[in-house]
């Protein structure tokens, strides 16, 4: 029975990840109907800049918030410098961008900070405040970040004018634009927006894994089949699979496949939904007149 | 003063015009309708207002040359637009749409009190305060449509066919709310219709559009009296 509990904790630490990893690859899906498949590898090297700042003496924290405000800009420029021009441009044409930019992070990560395994330090205690069988001091500690981030994001969106300007934006761009809303400027913050969350899935996930270049590959991975098991076009869907398949992958790695398969659950997961339920648990069916 | 004031607009989708030489003006607390069958570009007319579609020509508004302005730069100069087919923001609520209508001012007290004022003539609003806008009925979705423009305060309102779809009495109501907004707030309009003889009743000055044409215009009474006019254009 412990055991057992402990692999529900672990999963949830891990799904908690996997979650804003989903709500960020949905934020970018829901304004342009494409899947970031750089969402992994920004993520890396965000991580890779917070190590670098924390090895050259800085504080855990303020690398960490530095970070996520470096990891914003970036999306930002990422989004106005190499999306725009293929804004319009067919589905095909935004894959190629968006595989292109995976390899550039991911060589980047290796060029700039090498391919050697770093540690990265955990802010949290080893053992945790509660239930210290249950769950360890880092798992508890990126479980509460994770959420942290999660309120804030739903705050924003909810309750703040560029929030709601943003949702308008990715719903109906013609009307927004109707409104007086710059709706190309929004689809830039959505994509600073969803690098931030990203890093803070990488930092949360560098102290689990080691960081090297490709961190975050299996991780977007986990993302992908959390979005997809939610509902592809709902946030909150994303967050709640991405708790979903972090549970289950710790219990089937547990007692069923055993931990080398463990990323066997993620496809079967995206496989199965895709062809069982392709809107997800909590997708919104998709009508058009035809 | 005119308000608005458009020289020979000639509008593109791709490669087919379907705006040619188009010119008009709307006077200041004016209401300017664009009749016109289906395809005849009166849509396109609205679009090219503020910047939707790809245009050339002379539109100036409030004394300035717009075109070429981005869309959003010519809402702020005050110019709200309800588009064809409502462009309700479906999966938010009432009252987001109505703060999306506000989106550009910075008079965040005077938006409360506009608000208030839109409940005082669309009383179902409020009643629907939060609920999604998608499950509003078709009259109450247009009512929320023309809410959300006139929550920018706007000098200018763009109509395009408020009648759509409705039932005749809704429609009635509607027009009857319209002219209330272009009376007692002087807010001026351009309204595109397929339904002529409404629209001649409401507006002051009328331009017949054929094929991206201007064929014919005039004051709103002259058109409506005019029985030659009628059968052959308008077919009432």
């Amino acid at each position: 029975m412990d055991g057992f509990l402990l692999q529900i904790f672990s999963g949830l630490a891990n799904g908690s990840i996997y979650a804003a990893v989903g709500l960020a690859l949905v934020m970018i899906y829901q304004s342009t109907h494409h899947i970031n498949f750089a969402q992994g590898e920004m993520a890396t090297f965000a991580t890779f800049i917070a190590w670098s700042l924390i090895d050259n003496g800085m504080s855990y924290w303020l690398a960490f918030f530095l970070t996520v405000g470096i990891a914003f800009v970036g999306g930002l420029v990422v989004q106005r410098v190499f999306i725009r021009p293929v804004e319009r441009a067919p589905v095909l044409n935004n894959v190629i961008v968006f595989v292109g930019l995976l390899v550039i992070f991911n060589a980047m990560s290796g060029w700039i900070f090498d391919h050697t395994v770093k540690a990265f330090e955990s802010p949290f205690p080893t053992v945790s405040a509660v239930f210290p069988t249950y769950i360890s001091g880092h798992q508890l500690g990126s479980l509460g970040v994770t959420l942290a981030v999660l309120v804030v994001v739903y705050l924003f969106f909810r309750y703040t004018p560029i929030g709601l300007a943003m949702r308008a934006a990715a719903q109906n761009p013609e009307s927004a634009s109707l409104v007086g809303i710059r709706v190309s400027w929004m689809l830039a913050l959505g994509w600073g927006l969803a690098s931030a969350i990203g890093s803070v899935a990488g930092m949360m996930m560098a102290p689990v894994m080691f960081l090297d270049p490709n961190l975050m590959a299996g991780i977007l991975l986990y993302g992908f089949a959390a979005a997809l098991l939610g509902g592809i076009d709902n946030p909150w869907g994303a967050v709640i699979g991405g708790f979903i398949v972090g549970v289950l992958e710790n219990i089937l790695g547990a007692y069923v496949i055993g931990s080398d398969l463990k990323l066997t659950v993620a496809l079967v997961l995206i496989v199965g939904t895709l062809t069982l339920k392709p809107n997800g648990l909590f997708g919104r069916r998709v009508v058009t007149r035809v | 003063m005119n308000l608005l004031e458009v020289k020979n607009l000639n509008a593109w989708y791709g490669v087919t015009q379907a705006l040619f030489n188009v010119s008009f003006d709307l006077k200041q607390g004016g209401i300017t309708t664009i009749l016109g069958a289906n395809g005849a570009g009166k849509t396109t007319t609205l679009r090219s207002m503020c910047q939707s579609v790809k245009t050339s020509g002379d539109v100036v508004f409030l004394g300035k040359q717009i075109n070429g302005l981005a869309t959003d730069k010519i809402v702020r100069m005050g110019m709200a637009h309800v588009p064809d087919g409502r462009g309700t923001f479906t999966g938010l609520t009432v009252e987001e749409n109505l703060r999306l209508g506000a989106y550009t001012r910075k008079d965040k007290d005077a938006v409360g009190q506009d608000m208030e004022k839109i409940f005082e003539r669309f009383p179902r609003l409020k009643e629907r305060f939060y609920q999604q806008a998608g499950t509003l009925s078709g009259g109450e979705q247009q009512m929320l449509a023309i809410s959300r423009a006139l929550m920018l305060r706007p000098k200018l309102l763009l109509l395009d066919e408020p009648s759509f779809g409705l039932a005749p009495l809704i429609v009635q109501e509607i027009f009857e709310i319209m002219r209330n907004i272009n009376k007692t707030d002087g807010v001026s309009m351009l309204l595109v219709e397929q339904n002529a003889s409404l629209a001649l009743n409401l507006a002051d000055h009328a331009y017949l559009l054929e094929t991206g044409h201007v064929v014919l215009s005039g004051p709103a009474e002259d058109i409506r009296s005019d029985e030659s006019v009628r059968r052959t254009y308008l077919g009432y």
